[in-house]
């Protein structure tokens, strides 16, 4: 994968191997759940499997006992909003990746919506370098679409490819001009690049600040209705099917908006689908009395939308499930709700928020690992979310049964907007590995 | 002398959302006291000497400020009014900031208008004292709601059952409409919603109304009809097309309201725009009681006020 960045600059033949024996092995590429072991030897993956022993392993390796314990490939969390450069207050790339990696997240890709917009090949480079010298886990900067996301003017979308960068998004902002955006994915298509697109329509949102209905009114708070999103995911897949251009619709939130993805599916189009953990998890009533930490973007939805949403992911219509990780300091959020910041962190509760699905038995295991690693990593074309030989040894070990409280002491970010305080969750991550080095090991409190 | 007699366990007046039956015509009947004090001579008592009351309002209002701050000197409280609006705010301190510096001054109790849905609630959670909500945005307006229900209570009695009430107008963007919606439905009333389809919010079927487009239609046998202000901005096309169309369909003049029952009565929470939603004859006719609300705005506002930090033994 050009451009990738690893952790750590050093040479990876320094660690040394790595061999983790009798555990739950999950891995969704290869539709494998058994037990077995996982051999990870300069930084790659040697094999991995019931039929893997520990005979091979070199002198000198590591070994851990995976019993009791689930290995899976690190997530790949492909919807990440950070703070550098330009909001470095609010969350580094380093500050991130700590928190990645606490939560399982190996890979992340990181949102243009900086202070300067990753619109160009030396922002996105700058972003990069900075992943390298400081990060713990992968770093896969997405570029906006259009210069300063301001939905005007394409960006040079084979140099950002060719520099490194994964996919192409204006992020947060949705563009307005169907003219444009079918310029842009017919010219990326070309390059084989991925358009991934928030679908919120700004005029007929307007004001709005939670989901329309009955509470919003109850509330007195101006609504954002279904058709601002549906309306525009109409468009951008029609768009798609004229330009051919691969097509990722990035946020959906609404039981409906899964609903016309399927149809496009079966029309054959390149499209798939993104939903964010908040989603799955949570519904407007979340809000209760005005809590701003529940104002996300788009707004959570009504019970029923989560259970559709969820519905779509067992069938397959929606592909991704992501953090949607987007830290904003407390001055933002202690504010009355039209005016509070819009967004949460998540790199660190993704996996254990997830897991409720699994738990509950809405979805299974596999399927659930499987969106939040080897799909968003075909997507976006990356050589991670597997553990399959020679791929780079990202993987994870996850006790899926360990209850625990999130507070506020375990959040990693350097924002602490989590819509997940006092949680009670069931399934922690117990170590993360990147490029076979360990990052976090829950036991050392790292 | 104190006019109430129980103490209240309630610190804060947020909304009428939350309020029991029971607790609304508590205040209701205070507020009946506090009428008959302020027809006398002498009107001032001394109930809550040495308290200290701040008006906060963010939002510029000239009517329930002074009627506030009337009730509160009524009761013997130092007062302060504090317009926010063109103050610390516009150098950009915060709501939250805000009220830390007042909380730090000691107040018993503020009165607090803002712009913005749920800020009062927000505001309380800061500060040691009570807080009374003044109109939030477009979530509630509790005060007003109470005066509205004490004055149909001294024409109509207290069987709210009987009683049919049709508000009237931009219930949309209208803090007074949801809690008159509330307090009218706690008590019983029938309550029926008449208005452009623009001006009113989803979900307005759940809320507990009925809902009619036809003005004409909508007053029938109606006891009570509470117009809402149309904001300016939104006369001239944003949601509806024009004054006078309005004023035609939805504007009540004398024609329209010999659809209502002949002794209906007409209220309007003010300031009202003569000839957009009320025509001028019928606002000072017969049947308006427009200013007997004003009036009973000060009354219900000494009840809240006093049931909130007027009780013996509250020696914060």
């Amino acid at each position: 994968m050009t451009g990738a960045s690893r952790p750590f600059a050093d040479d990876p033949r320094s660690m040394r191997p790595v061999l983790v024996e009798g555990a739950r092995i999950v891995d969704p590429s290869r539709g494998l759940d058994a037990t077995g072991s996982l051999l990870a030897k300069d930084g790659r993956i040697v094999a991995c499997g019931s039929e893997v022993s520990g005979q091979g392993a070199p002198e000198g390796t590591d070994r851990i006992d995976g019993s009791g314990l689930t290995l899976m490939p690190g997530l790949v969390d492909a919807r990440v909003f950070i703070g550098e450069p330009g909001g470095e207050h609010l969350e580094t790339i380093r500050t991130a990746s700590l928190a990645a990696a606490s939560g399982g997240v190996t890979s992340i890709v990181t949102m243009p919506d900086t202070n300067p917009v990753i619109d160009d090949v030396a922002i996105a480079e700058f972003v990069m370098r900075t992943a390298r010298e400081t990060a713990v886990v992968n770093v896969f900067p997405s570029a906006a679409m259009t210069k300063g996301l301001a939905g005007g003017e394409m960006t040079e979308i084979g140099l950002l490819k060719d520099a490194g960068v994964c996919a192409f998004t204006d992020g947060r902002n949705s563009i307005a001009d169907p003219a444009l955006l079918r310029r842009i994915m017919t010219y990326a298509k070309d390059f084989d690049a991925l358009v991934m697109h928030s679908t919120q329509d700004a005029r007929l949102t307007g004001r709005g600040v939670m989901n329309e209905g009955l509470f919003a009114s109850w509330l007195g708070l101006p609504g954002a209705p279904a058709e601002a999103e549906i309306i525009p995911l109409e468009r951008d897949l029609r768009l798609a099917a004229l330009t051919g251009g691969r097509y990722h619709a990035a946020e959906l939130s609404l039981a409906e908006s899964a609903e016309v993805l399927r149809t496009a599916k079966r029309r054959g189009s390149n499209v798939s689908g993104g939903v964010s953990i908040n989603h799955l998890s949570l519904n407007e009533n979340d809000i209760g009395e005005y809590r701003t930490y529940f104002r996300l973007s788009p707004p959570l939805r009504g019970e029923d939308d989560r259970r559709g949403l969820i519905a779509a992911i067992a069938d397959g219509t929606i592909d991704v499930v992501h953090s949607a990780h987007d830290p904003h300091d407390a001055d933002g959020k202690r504010r009355p709700f039209t005016e509070a910041d819009s967004g949460a962190i998540g790199l660190e509760t993704l996996l254990s928020a997830a897991l409720r699905l699994h738990h509950s038995g809405d979805l299974p295991l596999l399927r659930l690992i499987e969106t939040m690693t080897s799909a968003p990593a075909r997507l976006l074309g990356l050589d991670r979310g597997t553990l399959k030989p020679d791929r780079p040894a990202d993987f994870i070990l996850v006790d899926l049964d360990e209850p625990f409280l999130f507070d506020e002491t375990m959040i990693r970010s350097k924002s602490k907007n989590t819509v997940f305080e006092n949680a009670r969750f069931q399934g922690r991550v117990m170590q993360t590995f990147v490029g076979g080095r360990k990052v976090h090991d829950a036991r050392a409190g790292s | 002398m104190s006019i109430f007699e129980r103490a209240s366990d309630r610190r804060h007046l947020l909304g009428i959302n939350g309020l029991k039956p029971h607790e609304i015509v508590d205040l209701l009947d205070r507020a009946e006291n506090a009428v008959a004090v302020s027809r006398r001579p002498d009107k001032k008592n001394s109930v809550l000497k040495g308290r200290t009351q701040i008006n906060l309002f963010f939002e510029a209002s000239t009517r329930t400020q002074a009627s506030f701050e009337i009730a509160g000197k009524r009761l013997g409280a130092d007062v302060m009014n504090m317009s926010v609006a063109n103050s610390s705010v516009k150098k950009g301190e915060t709501l939250i900031d805000t009220a830390m510096t007042l909380n730090a001054m000691q107040p018993d109790i503020l009165i607090v208008r803002h712009h913005s849905a749920g800020a009062v609630a927000l505001l309380s959670q800061k500060v040691a004292c009570s807080v009374v909500n003044a109109g939030d945005g477009q979530h509630e307006h509790p005060t007003q709601a109470l005066l509205d229900a004490l004055t149909i209570r001294r024409h109509k009695g207290p069987d709210f059952h009987q009683l049919t009430v049709v508000i009237c107008g931009d219930v949309l963007h209208s803090r007074v409409a949801r809690s008159n919606i509330l307090l009218l439905n706690a008590l019983g009333a029938r309550v029926r919603v008449v208005a452009p389809s623009t001006l009113l919010p989803r979900g307005i079927e759940q809320m507990g109304v009925e809902i009619v487009h036809d003005m004409r239609a909508g007053l029938k046998d109606a006891d009570v009809v509470m117009m809402l202000r149309l904001q300016r901005e939104r006369m001239e096309g944003a949601f509806v097309p024009s004054v006078r169309e309005y004023f035609r369909y939805f504007g009540l003049d004398a024609e329209k309201l010999r659809h209502a029952r002949p002794d209906a009565l007409v209220m309007h929470p003010g300031p009202m725009n003569r000839g957009v939603e009320i025509a001028s004859d019928v606002a000072d006719g017969p049947q308006s009681v427009i200013e007997e609300q004003v009036e009973m705005g000060v009354a219900v506002r000494m009840a809240v006020i006093e049931s909130l930090i007027g009780w013996p033994g509250d020696n914060r």
